[in-house]
């Protein structure tokens, strides 16, 4: 209820080993303004949105390579992902008929503004690839779409990192050089579990190591980004993202054994495998959703951090 | 005019750059919260100039304090922070204390109060990561959203350093204060300013604003009250310094403000390099899963 006494500060040259407990606030309330975005929304879009841009890579690796039935599961995988995508983020606007209002400028200093030029020129090349498949129909055009969504899919599936890291919300900024390479870990875990799961085994190699490398790439790089994040870090591990993000790492991990590694032996093992790194990767991206709308609620990582760095730069 | 990637990516038009024909002078805010009584009068002002709707009537047990803090529906916000310190000596007429005279202890107590406000920062977040243009920068420097252009994408809420702006529920759009845009391009000063009965909330062009601060925190100062600082008038700080700063009488996170803000976009440049390299290397990690025979 009442502030803490503010008498805590470090006196110069004095190495503190662990960050002060103590910290005053206006009454425990937040200082930040939580997000207001649904988790089920723009959680569901980061995930939505990784899984449809490394499908379309995926799709695009299986053209050149000749593995239709791959090639066809990332088609379509990628424009169910991206159509549900642009649904949530249009659903989720406060003033949802307004969406167009975002194509009325092109702003580099806002994410969310590339991020939806990046879209529009993904979204249609997505669905020209995805329809000229299924239909048999105008397939030189469709390859040429297969392969420009494969080239812009990266972007999709990165971009997401600069979109949270870019606000003051201390779970989703601080940590932000390693964020684009666990959202792009995560993607690719995801796109390669649907890729095992749709796909008869014999094309499904390159879907089987897909998600054991994103899988990889996405707990290494996870680890690092903790690290870097200091105190702020504890929101990852506590409450509702705390459990989530547990239930990511074991699912991630299943998704690259069961998936990845006995995948091509076994079907029942591949569907397994398939869905737990879709799976892991849904719980990766509303982890971290949840961790931001948990450290903005709590002053204490909002002042921790920068006292330390107010006391560091003084002495 | 000086061009390059680092400006166009972190700073979206900054007070004095915005291409007007005719730049006013900045304006601002200078909140001396050592002469608020916490009448609220600037609250009230606001509400009434500005037609904010009513947003419950809370009880929060915060001291006087039952508005809670800055939202879509609050813009000028006043914070009650009772303290077992010494009350600070303005020099003001003096009278006999309980407790002084011998009848019973004397404990030392003083009131802490202070109007909130949106900053409008040099460099605004808010501002640089609207998707639709609907914030803007006017020409007195001040940082105001657009009704009629804002979609509600909420994404200049979580990225204000100070949770300024906010969503109105009912409504989807961000709101927040516009410094009485309205009334300043009529020569009038603010509401809040207008109604403040102790000029705690000044209004005026920022240099001179600045001027009257350096003066106060002095004399302060030499009256012994070396808790007192400014809040947001370093030029240097994480914002590149606050349109609407303050004179505090103890650490900013007491009256619920971050000590160190910084605007998010300082580091654009990096967060989108990163971001370059991690979709590279998801093309080349798909790429080499490609590799290791063609059936497999």
């Amino acid at each position: 209820m009442s502030q803490a006494p503010t008498g805590r500060r470090r006196r110069r040259g004095e190495q503190a080993m662990v960050p002060d407990a103590e910290f005053s606030s206006y009454y425990g309330r937040p200082i930040l303004r939580p997000p207001t975005w649904a988790a089920t929304d723009i959680a569901g879009y980061l995930f939505l949105g990784g899984l449809a841009g490394a499908s379309s890579v995926l799709a695009a690796g299986a053209e050149l390579t000749g593995r239709p039935a791959l090639a066809r599961t990332g088609k379509v995988g990628a424009l169910v992902a991206i159509s549900a995508s642009m649904y949530a983020l249009v659903h989720d606007l406060g003033r949802p008929a307004r969406f167009v209002n975002m194509l009325r400028v092109v702003k580099p200093s806002s994410p969310m503004s590339i991020g939806t030029w990046i879209l529009s020129a993904y979204g249609p090349q997505v669905g020209l690839a995805a329809l000229t498949d299924v239909t048999g129909r105008f397939t030189r055009l469709g390859r040429v779409a297969t392969i420009g969504a494969g080239l812009v899919g990266p972007a999709v599936a990165a971009y997401t990192g600069v979109l949270v890291a870019d606000t003051a919300v201390p779970a989703w900024h601080e940590g932000y050089r390693e964020l684009p390479f666990v959202f792009v870990g995560s993607a690719a875990s995801a796109a390669g579990g649907l890729g095992m799961l749709a796909t008869p085994r014999d094309q499904a190699g390159p879907a089987r190591r897909a998600a054991v490398l994103g899988g990889a790439l996405e707990l290494a790089a996870g680890r690092l980004r903790e690290r870097r994040m200091g105190m702020v870090s504890e929101a990852l591990h506590t409450g509702t993202a705390g459990k989530l993000m547990r239930a990511a790492e074991a699912l991630t991990v299943t998704g690259a054994v069961v998936g990845g590694l006995l995948g091509g032996r076994s079907r029942v093992a591949a569907v397994i495998g398939g869905a737990a790194a879709l799976a892991g990767s849904a719980c990766t991206r509303f982890a971290i959703f949840q961790s931001g709308v948990a450290s903005a609620k709590d002053p204490r990582y909002t002042v921790q951090p920068q006292r330390e760095r107010l006391d560091r730069t003084k002495s | 005019m000086s061009f390059n990637l680092r400006d166009l990516l972190t700073a979206d038009d900054p007070p004095g750059r915005s291409g007007y024909a005719d730049p006013q002078p900045r304006h601002g805010f200078f909140t001396d919260t050592s002469v608020c009584i916490g009448c609220k009068a600037c609250e009230v002002a606001c509400k009434e100039w500005n037609d904010v709707p009513e947003d419950g009537l809370d009880f929060t047990g915060m001291s006087y304090d039952n508005t809670g803090g800055l939202s879509a529906n609050t813009w000028r916000h006043v914070a009650f922070i009772e303290q077992r310190k010494p009350a600070v000596d303005l020099g003001l007429p003096t009278f006999t204390k309980p407790g002084e005279q011998g009848e019973g202890e004397r404990t030392e107590f003083r009131w802490l109060m202070s109007s909130d406000v949106c900053k409008h920062c040099t460099h605004a977040a808010c501002l640089d990561v609207c998707p639709t243009g609907a914030l803007f920068r006017t020409e007195f420097g001040t940082v105001v959203v657009q009704p009629d252009i804002c979609n509600g994408c909420g994404y200049c809420i979580p990225a204000c350093p100070y949770g300024v702006i906010d969503q109105r529920e009912d409504d989807g759009r961000a709101w927040k204060c516009t410094m009485c845009y309205d009334r300043l391009g009529a020569g009038m000063q603010p509401a809040c300013a207008q109604a403040c009965p102790t000029d705690s909330i000044q209004y005026g062009e920022l240099d001179e604003l600045r001027e009257r601060a350096d003066a106060r925190l002095a004399a302060l100062q030499e009256r012994g009250v070396t808790d007192a600082r400014l809040y947001g008038r370093d030029e240097n700080d994480g914002v590149g310094g606050d349109g609407a700063f303050f004179l505090l009488l103890d650490e900013p996170e007491v009256y619920g403000l971050p000590p160190d803000p910084v605007v998010t976009t300082r580091d654009l440049p990096a967060m989108w390099k990163h971001a370059g390299v991690a979709a590279a290397t998801l093309l080349a990690g798909i790429a080499i899963s490609f590799l290791g025979g063609r059936r497999s």
